[in-house]
């Protein structure tokens, strides 16, 4: 403790010299290019992360195609000629490729180079041929020129992610390989085009064949069962605790409780979908109808605390007014007070939901990691979600996922920007200032 | 979806107690019905309450039992020696069964048992579903003509009406206690299984985890094996190159959203903050794995350091990016609330902008940014998905941030994730791990949440 | 500089009146709040070592022409002043003249108090200390101790010293943001309605505070209350829609005014 005493005192006043005032200055704009510094440093790693991805991922949504006269060779596809379409199913459609290949190519005569020559199709070129046999039986007997999807190595080789500059057994192509496609390329029979395969394909083993249609389809069928849950849930907890709560320990301990809730490590509510919901009642592990329980439960305090304040600020005048003209305390939450704060309870939904969208952890403790090639058709179909597929690709050697990967983080981003636009547009839109 | 089928016949049953009951209390009413209590439609809602409530909870109970019940009758009927001990064996098989009752072309490559099994499991399903189809109506019926009949001008409907709607509000809002038991019951049950085969000293402080191990040399709780020291000392690593990345950049973004930006630079520096924070954590794992580790691995090899391609640094950094915007927006909500009256006080004696914000804004609100930067610990951590991308496994027992170490999160993802032997104690081990995670995370948004809310109380 | 200072006693400059020198001269002063205009064509000159009290309904102006002669106004957005303020000689609006410095010499009131969220003897070193007034602790400790006691206020913290100043009383608080304000030693004291918040006790207190420190300081106050005019200050100025109608001394304004609407404003017909 300071003893102060009073004595007379040198009259002192505050020292605006030149010197002092620009050093006062000096720190002055320090200060304030700090805050610019980290404004930037914020928005340059924002913008190296969104750059990036874009640049890993937008070469996801083209494939690069080779177009070949294919023979759809009757003595193949249906010896017999009954057009019978279990028989042209069943056909060796591989056979078709290589040999169309093989026609393109007389030369290779080696076993082990014909089969270098039949890598350069995707892996799923045969699948792709059956379709059209399957929907133009015409076509038999008769020979079209294809384009068909080139092998990730290929499609990675003509989007310069693989570079020629390095020796042969440092990468996937043979010089062969790259031989014929210059080739190939020389003859002006490659081309580029919309990788529809991307858009509607689950997943894949093979990058070319892989699409992010299963995982979009189960990330849809995993909100509504989120949305389905958590809004009447959350929006009764709302209303219950703002207008009809009394104030006691317990509605307290309950306010504590969301708050927590709230700030509770996402994996931790997988733990409980995995002890809880699969352990103890039995669900289907990797099942939406899971993921969405899980979502749910980890979507309310969000959806609870946006409502509340929302329903806080629609003013009490509403209110008195009425009861003024003898509404009972239901009827003034439903015909006015809920009402007047949907387009906020809304606002604060479409965030959470999109939080619940983006998130990974909690299930993969359900299983929603599993490799599904299947597109689900219900909620108790094994099925995945967006971030999820990105982290199972994000795991995958193969270099042709990495482009899938940040091509499945554009799809989701865009989702995610498409879900905050609608929160925005709705805000803007009806909210009223009182 | 024969559940959803049901549900809405529910409700198409109770829409129809509603007219019924709403005529009836016209009926009783009277022409000018003035002697009802309460409007036409409360009774006519009250009756539909009856109806719907009970047939649906009978509804829900039978779909929590069913699934089960069928499964095991299912089973029963397999040839002996189809079903396997293991239960895990058991739920593939069901899966299996499920998929071929579901399928619509039966594959001519199916095992004849499994065919036969998935035909019984069909029929199964179809008297299940008549018997419940049956139990409701008889239910919703009951329901409907009981609250009917008791239907009197005298009756207060409404508040009848209003008193179960009141309940049901309350039951919901109690549902988020109802959470918080569950994971703390499910946690603790786990681990308590768990602290069974592996004392919880060993747990606490054993300096060595290698589940793996454990696992493979069929060693139960061999002693050392899991001991999660490493995995703290991991956790706080990444923690704290986080925070250090993260507290000054937010805490300068919100200064200089509150005080120095003009309107129009904060139109577009909030966005771009709300953008960050709605990126999902796998985005910022993947960039962390596939920019940011090269990036600093490279770095450090033109000086000479040798960083681990999963190095902690790389983690942490761009996990302190992604909690930028959280710990900016509890910043900026806290110096908001710092009245305006003592930066005028402070400039009116003459201080610059900056001198106001050290000296009084950020002291006046430093138990609020106090209380944001605990929550930003207790969600760096809990983050998960950003570590178990670019952190790793390798359990090092190191605080050097160049090389690879592993957090609590990222083993209990990797520990449940793949082939899955409930009871093994390497998967029991992730809940033991969840537990730790979950008491230390909620003792800091306790601590984090009083110390805001008190601050709040402050300055309204 | 080292001239030994020494409190002038009250009764001395009791009789300071038309002779004091100007300090503050506003002239053809207009200020806007956007399309608004706050303030018509004012000119007033505030004398040295007085009291002047600016009256005048709410929303009249009065306040927005007090935070204009220490420039409080800059830090509201789309507020526009024109015209000419000088202190001592000096145009307070150039371009040239720092803000800073300006607000060392014209120190300011407010009408709640407001204290730091710090201690008692922090809240009146503050301005010492950003300004750079004390070489070392002891110096520091002379302004702070001469600065509480010119407040009054020494005596009934002497042991609170270290306490936050958010915990004094009302009055308390009043008067150590008075005592942080001296502290800087400004030339002017401008105060807005440092009584509206306190009781009438403390208000006395204030107010025979007011009367004691004129003797070294140039003070202007903003008053809603017209027996507070009439008992601190020596001149008056009274405002209406942001007009300035009338300025004087003090007695002259409250027993002959020469406008109507002065004259109705003090016998309380509005207001």
């Amino acid at each position: 403790m300071t003893d102060l005493a009073v004595r007379p005192m040198a009259l002192r006043r505050p020292d605006l010299s030149a010197t002092r005032l620009r050093r006062r200055y000096a720190a002055e704009r320090r200060f304030r290019f700090y805050g610019i510094l980290a404004v930037a440093v914020a928005a340059g790693m924002l913008g190296l992360l969104l750059g990036s991805i874009l640049y890993k991922g937008y070469s996801a949504f083209y494939r690069t195609e080779i177009a070949l006269p294919v023979n759809f060779d009757p003595a193949v596809i249906d010896p017999a000629g009954t057009r019978d379409p279990a028989v042209i199913a069943a056909a060796d459609y591989a056979k078709i490729a290589r040999d169309s290949l093989n026609a393109r190519f007389p030369d290779v005569s080696s076993r082990a180079d014909r089969r270098a020559l039949s890598q350069l199709l995707a892996a799923g070129t045969d699948l792709r041929l059956r379709a059209i046999a399957m929907k133009n039986p015409a076509i038999i007997g008769t020979t079209a020129t294809v384009e068909l999807a080139a092998s990730d190595d290929v499609d990675m080789l003509m989007k310069g992610r693989i570079s020629r500059a390095v020796g042969e057994a440092d990468r996937t192509l043979t010089d062969k390989q790259l031989a014929w496609m210059d080739e190939l390329e020389a003859d002006g029979l490659v081309a580029y085009s919309l990788n529809t395969t991307f858009f509607t394909a689950g997943d894949s083993r093979e990058p070319e064949e892989a699409g992010v249609l299963g995982a979009f389809i189960g990330s849809i069928l995993t909100m509504l069962v989120t949305l389905a849950l958590a809004f009447p849930l959350a929006v009764a907890t709302a209303v219950y605790l703002e207008e009809f709560a009394p104030k006691n320990r317990w509605t307290d301990l309950i306010e504590v409780n969301i708050n927590n809730l709230a700030a509770v490590p996402s994996i931790v509510f997988g733990l409980l979908g995995l002890a809880i919901f699969l352990g103890f009642f039995g669900l289907p592990r990797s099942a939406p109808v899971v993921g969405g329980l899980v979502l749910a439960l980890m979507t309310l305090p969000t959806i609870i605390i946006a409502t509340r304040a929302s329903l806080k600020a629609v003013p009490p005048s509403i209110r008195e007014a009425a009861y003024g003209v003898g509404a009972s305390s239901l009827q003034v939450v439903t015909h006015h007070v809920v009402p007047l704060a949907l387009p906020g309870i809304l606002t604060g939904t479409i965030i959470g939901m999109a939080r619940a969208l983006g998130e990974t952890a909690p299930l993969l403790m359900i299983g929603m990691v599993a490799f599904i090639v299947d597109v689900p058709k219900g909620f108790t179909d094994a099925a995945t979600v967006l971030p999820v597929q990105v982290y199972l690709w994000a795991d995958s050697p193969e270099r042709g996922f990495v482009e899938k990967t940040s091509g499945a983080i554009i799809v989701l981003l865009v989702t995610l920007i498409l879900m905050n636009g609608i929160a925005v547009f709705l805000r803007r839109r009806f909210e009223r200032r009182w | 979806m024969p559940n959803v089928t049901f549900l809405v016949a529910t409700l198409l049953l109770a829409t129809v107690a509603f007219v019924i009951g709403r005529r009836r209390a016209v009926e009783v009413g009277g022409p000018r019905r003035r002697d009802l209590h309460s409007l036409p439609s409360y009774y006519g809602l009250y009756v539909a309450l009856w109806c719907g409530i009970p047939a649906l909870a009978v509804g829900a109970l039978w779909m929590m039992f069913e699934p089960g019940i069928v499964d095991s009758l299912v089973l029963d009927a397999l040839p002996a020696g189809m079903v396997p001990a293991d239960p895990h064996q058991v739920s593939f098989l069901q899966t299996a069964i499920r998929r071929l009752a579901n399928a619509a072309v039966i594959p001519s490559d199916a095992d004849p048992a499994l065919i036969a099994a998935a035909a019984h499991y069909n029929s199964l399903q179809q008297t299940a579903s008549l018997a419940l189809a049956a139990v409701l109506l008889a239910v919703g019926i009951v329901g409907l003509v009981w609250a009917r009949s008791h239907i009197s001008p005298a009756m207060r409907a409404r508040n009848r009406v209003e008193k179960l709607i009141m309940i049901a509000l309350f039951v919901c809002s109690c549902l988020s206690v109802l959470t918080t038991i569950a994971i703390v019951l499910s946690l603790i049950f786990e681990s308590i299984r768990f602290f069974q085969a592996v004392p919880i000293t060993d747990f606490l402080f054993g300096l060595e985890w290698s589940p793996q191990t454990a696992m493979r040399a069929d060693q139960v709780g061999s002693s050392g094996a899991f001991g999660a020291v490493p995995l703290f000392l991991g956790t706080a690593l990444i923690t704290a190159i986080s925070i250090v990345v993260a507290v000054p950049i937010g805490l300068f973004v919100a200064i200089y959203l509150a005080d120095y930006a003009s309107p129009r630079a904060r139109a577009v520096v909030k966005p771009l903050l709300e953008i960050l924070a709605g990126i999902p954590t796998v985005v910022f794992g993947f960039f962390a794995a596939l920019t940011v580790a090269p990036f600093l691995r490279g770095l450090g090899g033109s000086i000479g350091l040798d960083v681990a391609s999963e190095s902690a640094l790389a983690a942490g950094v761009v996990m302190g990016i992604m909690i930028v915007p959280f710990v900016s927006s509890l910043s900026d909500d806290v110096m908001n609330a710092v009245p305006q009256s003592l930066r005028d006080g402070s400039a009116a004696l003459g201080a610059t902008k900056s001198e106001t914000i050290r000296q009084v804004v950020v002291p006046a609100a430093l138990p609020g940014i106090v209380g944001g930067v605990l929550l930003a610990v207790s969600r760096a951590i809990g983050e998960t998905m950003i570590v178990v991308m670019a952190a790793g496994l390798a359990a090092n027992l190191t605080v050097n941030p160049l090389e690879a170490v592993t957090t609590v999160t990222v083993q209990i993802a990797t520990l449940l994730v793949g082939d899955q032997e409930f009871d093994s104690p390497k998967t029991l081990a992730a809940f033991a791990l969840g537990l730790l995670l979950f008491c230390v995370t909620l003792v800091l948004n306790l601590v984090a949440l009083h110390v805001v809310r008190k601050y709040r109380e402050k300055y309204d | 500089m080292a001239a030994i200072e020494t409190l002038v006693p009250p009764a001395k400059v009791a009789a300071a009146g038309a002779g004091s020198p100007v300090t503050v001269e506003a002239r053809d002063v207009n200020v806007y709040y956007g399309e608004k205009q706050a303030l018509k064509q004012v000119d007033l000159d505030v004398r040295r070592h007085e009291v002047t009290a600016l009256i005048g309904p709410s929303g009249c102006g009065k306040s927005t022409f007090l935070r204009c002669i220490n420039r409080m106004n800059d830090v509201i957005e789309g507020c526009r002043v024109t015209g000419r303020i000088s202190l001592d000689g000096e145009d307070i609006y150039d371009s040239d003249l720092d803000v800073v410095a300006l607000r060392a010499r014209v120190g300011m009131v407010f009408q709640k108090p407001n204290p730091f969220p710090k201690s008692v003897y922090d809240n009146v070193a503050y301005g010492p200390r950003i300004h750079g007034m004390a070489a070392n602790r002891g110096e520091l400790d002379e302004i702070v101790a001469n600065s509480l006691e010119r407040a009054g206020l020494l005596k009934e913290v002497r042991d609170r010293l270290n306490d936050p100043g958010t915990g004094l009383s009302g009055g308390q608080q009043q008067r150590l943001c008075i005592a942080r304000a001296i502290a800087v030693n400004p030339e002017v004291i401008l105060m807005d309605e440092p009584c509206s918040a306190l009781d009438p006790i403390a208000t006395a207190r204030i107010e025979e505070l007011i009367d004691e420190i004129r003797a070294n300081y140039t003070i202007v106050i903003v008053t809603h209350s017209m027996q507070q005019a009439a008992r601190v200050s020596q001149r008056t100025a009274f405002f209406h829609l942001g007009e300035l109608v009338e300025a004087g001394d003090t007695p002259e304004i409250f027993t002959s005014p020469r406008d109507r609407r002065t004259h109705g404003y003090i016998t309380g017909r509005f207001g």
